[in-house]
């Protein structure tokens, strides 16, 4: 591999000290502690920031919203930055130099922390659009950035990195068909005693054992939790996931996922490392009269199980009175991970609509197209304010699925761009893309 | 039900649609406060759209939301920094014990009085800043005092809440109180000394928000440690907008100076009377007035040995600045603490229980972080090749409160008679003829990119907005 002999660069993190008022805040706001002063200034540590942007409207000044080319290999460290009474100008760079994320020498670990939580408990991964120097956060930013208003409160971030919470994998079980190509698992991790409180919709990372090529720790990846709040098995400090083998790179290169194999080989009585809960917007409403309109493909369906069976529970016990939709898109319906349990449910309870790809004797259709199919219903739902809506999953159907939406809408002679910033800003408009 | 959606009138992160409690308190509430601000809040500023940083909710996209608001409409609203569900007492004598999610009984009143003194500030200031807005340097400025205000009016919210939801009812009788009590006021008078003094002109303005608002951080610090979870989180949230504040102050004087710099070295003179005459603010006046604000302010952190204090401290009512990031075993009965006093006519430090020292241990904090901003006019200065040096005076001068307020002492910290002290007083502090002059430079710019001949443009502007953004518009 050429990666030795590549020239990196990256943006480093700096703060100006001509501008900097000393205010404490970024350093009180940075989930990471990845800021830290002295007598004179305020200094971003090279090696621990992550670049997720947390700091940046804390800032009354504007003085952290720094970013300048350095080589990799040589950041200003934090001694120098001490001493500063201005910000040095960028050097020149070499020009055949490859960017690297900002902090790529930890790059793992960046990713899940960037998804943890902020000080306040909001979401790092929905602060900025995607920003250039983040990898591997979920896509959320066609959507809300704040949850529900009747929904519960989440718990967010109650183990960190510094902090990791262990769990016991309680059962493994593979759930799409023997014949199918995909290898989805159903993965159910018991906390016993240590408090994992969690809502629907939340997800958590997994850090899973060993080193990377370059020697240092493997970042966790994040999963959605696929059962509800109280618990996979009713009344038990446990949860499940809904992960999938990833054999192949998203331009279908074959690779072996460190973390999802991991996991999907996972046995009975193992330790799994995690932390979280995570995700502190994607939550239902609390509400007993909401509509939930779902949807999803692949693994994307673990918070729609989750928030699904948690409307079942509440429905056996006459508490929710509220209608459902599913759009599910997968390649075959044995790769639909939960198929038979899902088409158990009764058809009053939800409206399940399942776009398959390649299934043999079916034509080929995605999420999108079965959403205009839908669309006089799509669109009564969409007119009630007391829907929500959540898409999960693959990165690529965000734009499938607003775009079938906003057909819709506009067919009926309304105005998207309204609707779908009233969803928005009411919470009521939710994705999680990955 | 009321048929009105407290969310998008409130916005706040209480639950306010389902507390019916709550919504009938402040439904008598919110009115007397929309008086207070029409009536009390910034002179003639009712029509104009303002640039105005806007909080939606805690997440960090949604506290700072730009726009351009009206002032009245402004919607102050109710934040607190989300529950983090472990937190532990950390100091005083119940630590390790859960902290409070309800005012215990025992500390009730003395709960009630550190969020009404802290409460009384808020409203406070913005009476203190009210017309200003007419002689603001730029349209920058302006935006900048408004912004200031209201986020002054939504702490006043805060405090409000706290009050209404775990008070009963004298919390709601001092929720109005808050209300009725006017800086300045002779039959009811702000709860703090400071708070009733005059901020007549734009550099008061500066020294104010640079020295006064720091004291807000101290105080606010020192509560976002408290035991009681409700006001830690209030707090806590309040703090993020307190560092604006300070911003403006900070760099409002920094922009005095520089400008003070600029039009020395263009006149080649540090005369006072060229450079007043050449309308610019002297350095000596500025001196001046920085010594008045902070002496002024230090006080606020109130008597030098304080048995109430001990009391907060020990209780967990109110930490130490930092209190977390502190080593020793946060319960301080065995520690000491070193205390200005005058002993047989000098100044000695003594060592008394640390417990009683907590308002000077706070204060000390707060003057190392003001030292340091002085420092840094100091750099303006010192980057003009220009010699004069602004120093913070000595803890002791010009004292009201405490023990040091029974003796007369020089800047540089030297005991004076009375008499030397009535000698110098004018080199010292303010005169009349000092305001007076700095109030003869006070004139409305209302011109995008246009600032007042006695103050440099900033560096930046706001939310990365250009100096000449129209940051206010007038209708
Ligand atoms: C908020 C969030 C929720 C998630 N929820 C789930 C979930 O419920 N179930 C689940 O299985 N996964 C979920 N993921 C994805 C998961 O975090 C990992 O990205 C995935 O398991 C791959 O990790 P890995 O360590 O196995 O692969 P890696 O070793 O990290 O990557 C191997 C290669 O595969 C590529 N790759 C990574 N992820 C994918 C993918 N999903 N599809 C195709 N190529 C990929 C990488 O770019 C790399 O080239 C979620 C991600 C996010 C951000
Ligand atoms: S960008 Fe994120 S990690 Fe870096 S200093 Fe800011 S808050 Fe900390
Ligand atoms: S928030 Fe901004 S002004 Fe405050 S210390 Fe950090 S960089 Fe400086």
């Amino acid at each position: 591999m050429s990666e030795s002999t590549q020239i990196e660069v990256m943006k480093q993190h700096l703060i100006d000290p001509e501008i900097c008022i000393r205010c404490n805040s970024c350093e009180e706001a940075c989930p990471i502690d990845a800021i830290t002063h002295d007598a004179n200034n305020y200094v971003v540590k090279p090696d621990v920031c992550m670049a997720c942007q947390a700091c940046l409207p804390v800032c009354p000044t504007g003085a952290i919203d720094n970013w300048i080319r350095v080589l990799a290999q040589e950041p200003y460290p934090i001694d120098e930055q001490f001493e500063w009474m201005s910000l040095p100008v960028e050097k020149t760079l070499p020009e055949n130099a490859v960017e690297i994320p900002t902090g790529g020498r930890r790059e793992g670990e960046q990713e899940a922390l960037a998804a943890a939580s902020t000080p306040d408990g909001g979401v790092v991964g929905e602060l900025k659009p995607g920003d250039e120097l983040i990898e591997g956060q979920p896509a959320t930013t066609a959507g809300s950035s704040v949850p529900p208003w009747s929904a519960a409160h989440p718990y967010v971030n109650l183990y960190t990195h510094k902090n990791v919470a262990e769990a016991t994998v309680a059962g493994n079980y593979r759930i799409s068909a023997d014949n199918a190509e995909s290898d989805i698992h159903h993965i159910v991790l018991d906390f016993e005693s240590l408090p994992f409180p969690v809502l629907e919709g939340q997800s958590i990372a997994v850090f899973p054992p060993g080193l990377d090529a370059r020697g240092r720790p493997y970042y966790a990846r994040q999963y959605s939790i696929a059962s509800p709040r109280d618990g996979e098995r009713p009344g038990y400090n446990n949860l499940s996931l809904t992960v999938k083998r990833v054999t192949s790179d998203y331009d279908g290169n074959p690779v072996a996922g460190v973390c999802s194999s991991y996991l999907c080989d996972l046995r009975r009585g193992d330790k799994v490392r995690v932390i979280g809960p995570l995700g502190a917007t994607f939550l239902m409403p609390n509400l007993d009269r909401a509509n939930l309109l779902m949807i999803c493909t692949g693994t994307g369906a673990a918070p729609m199980r989750a928030m699904t069976e948690r409307c079942r529970r509440l429905t056996k016990r006459s508490e929710f009175q509220g209608r459902l939709m599913l759009f599910f898109g997968a390649r075959t319906q044995h790769e639909l991970p939960y198929f038979g349990p899902l088409m158990g449910l009764p058809k009053g309870f939800i409206d399940i609509n399942l776009a398959l790809s390649r299934e043999p004797d079916h034509p080929k259709r995605h999420v999108q197209d079965l959403i205009v199919e839908r669309a006089s219903d799509v669109l009564t739902l969409l007119q009630d304010p007391n829907t929500h809506i959540y898409v999960c999953g693959l990165k690529g159907m965000e734009h499938g699925t607003l775009a079938a939406m906003k057909n819709i809408v506009e067919a009926s002679g309304q105005s998207w761009q309204e609707l779908s910033a009233g969803l928005r800003e009411q919470g009521r408009m939710h994705f999680e893309t990955y | 039900m009321t048929g009105i959606d407290y969310s998008q009138k409130i916005p706040n992160n209480v639950n306010l649609s389902e507390d019916r409690a709550l919504q009938r308190a402040l439904e008598h509430w919110q009115p007397n406060y929309l008086n207070w601000w029409q009536s009390m809040g910034p002179d003639g500023s009712h029509g104009f759209d303002v640039y105005l940083r806007t909080a939606t909710s805690v997440n960090p996209d949604g506290w700072a939301h730009f726009d351009h608001v009206k002032m009245p409409d402004y919607r102050w609203g109710i934040f607190l920094t989300p529950q983090d569900g472990q937190r532990k007492m950390h100091f005083g004598e119940n630590k390790g014990k859960d902290v409070w999610q309800d005012a215990p009984g025992e500390y009730r009143a003395n709960l009630r009085r550190i969020i009404v003194t802290q409460g009384d500030t808020e409203p406070a200031s913005v009476e203190q800043q009210r017309h200003l807005g007419l002689t603001a340097p730029s349209l920058y400025d302006l935006r900048n005092l408004f912004q200031v205000n209201v986020e002054e009016g939504r702490h006043l919210w805060a405090m409000a809440y706290l009050l209404h939801r775990y008070f009963g009812r004298d919390g709601r009788e001092e929720a109005d109180a808050l209300l009725q009590r006017n800086s300045g006021s002779e039959d009811s008078p702000r709860i703090l000394g400071a708070f009733n003094e005059k901020t007549p002109d734009w550099l008061a303005f500066y020294m104010f928000t640079y020295f006064t608002d720091r004291d807000g951080k101290f105080q606010l610090s020192a509560l976002t440690e408290s035991c009681f979870d409700p006001l830690a989180r209030t707090t806590r949230f309040m703090l993020t907008e307190e560092a604006h504040h300070m911003f403006v102050g900070e760099s409002g004087v920094s922009r005095v100076v520089q400008r003070t710099a600029e039009m020395m070295n263009e006149l080649k003179t540090d005369d006072p009377a060229v450079l007043r005459k050449a309308g610019v603010i002297d350095l000596p006046t500025i001196q001046r007035y920085l010594n008045f604000h902070f002496s002024v302010t230090i006080d606020l952190f109130g008597a030098d040995e304080s048995s109430n204090a001990a009391t907060y401290y020990s209780a967990g009512l109110k930490g130490r600045y930092e209190e977390s990031k502190r080593t020793d075993d946060h319960q301080l009965k065995n520690d000491t603490y070193r205390v200005l006093k005058v002993i047989d006519g000098q100044l000695r430090e003594v060592e008394v229980p640390m417990l009683n020292a907590l308002n000077e241990v706070l204060r000390d904090d707060f003057i190392k972080d003001s030292v340091g901003g002085v420092s840094r006019w100091n750099r303006v200065l010192e980057k003009h090749g220009i010699d004069f040096r602004l120093i913070t005076p000595h803890k002791a001068f010009n004292r009201k409160i405490g023990s040091l307020s029974e003796i007369r002492v020089s800047p540089d910290g030297h005991l004076l008679t009375e008499e030397q002290w009535r000698v110098h007083q004018d080199e010292w502090l303010p005169t009349a003829e000092d305001r007076a002059f700095v109030a003869s430079l006070m004139g409305r710019v209302a011109e995008p990119g246009k600032f007042a001949n006695w103050i440099a443009p900033p560096v930046i502007g706001i939310n990365r907005q250009p100096v000449d953004f129209e940051y206010v518009r007038f209708n």
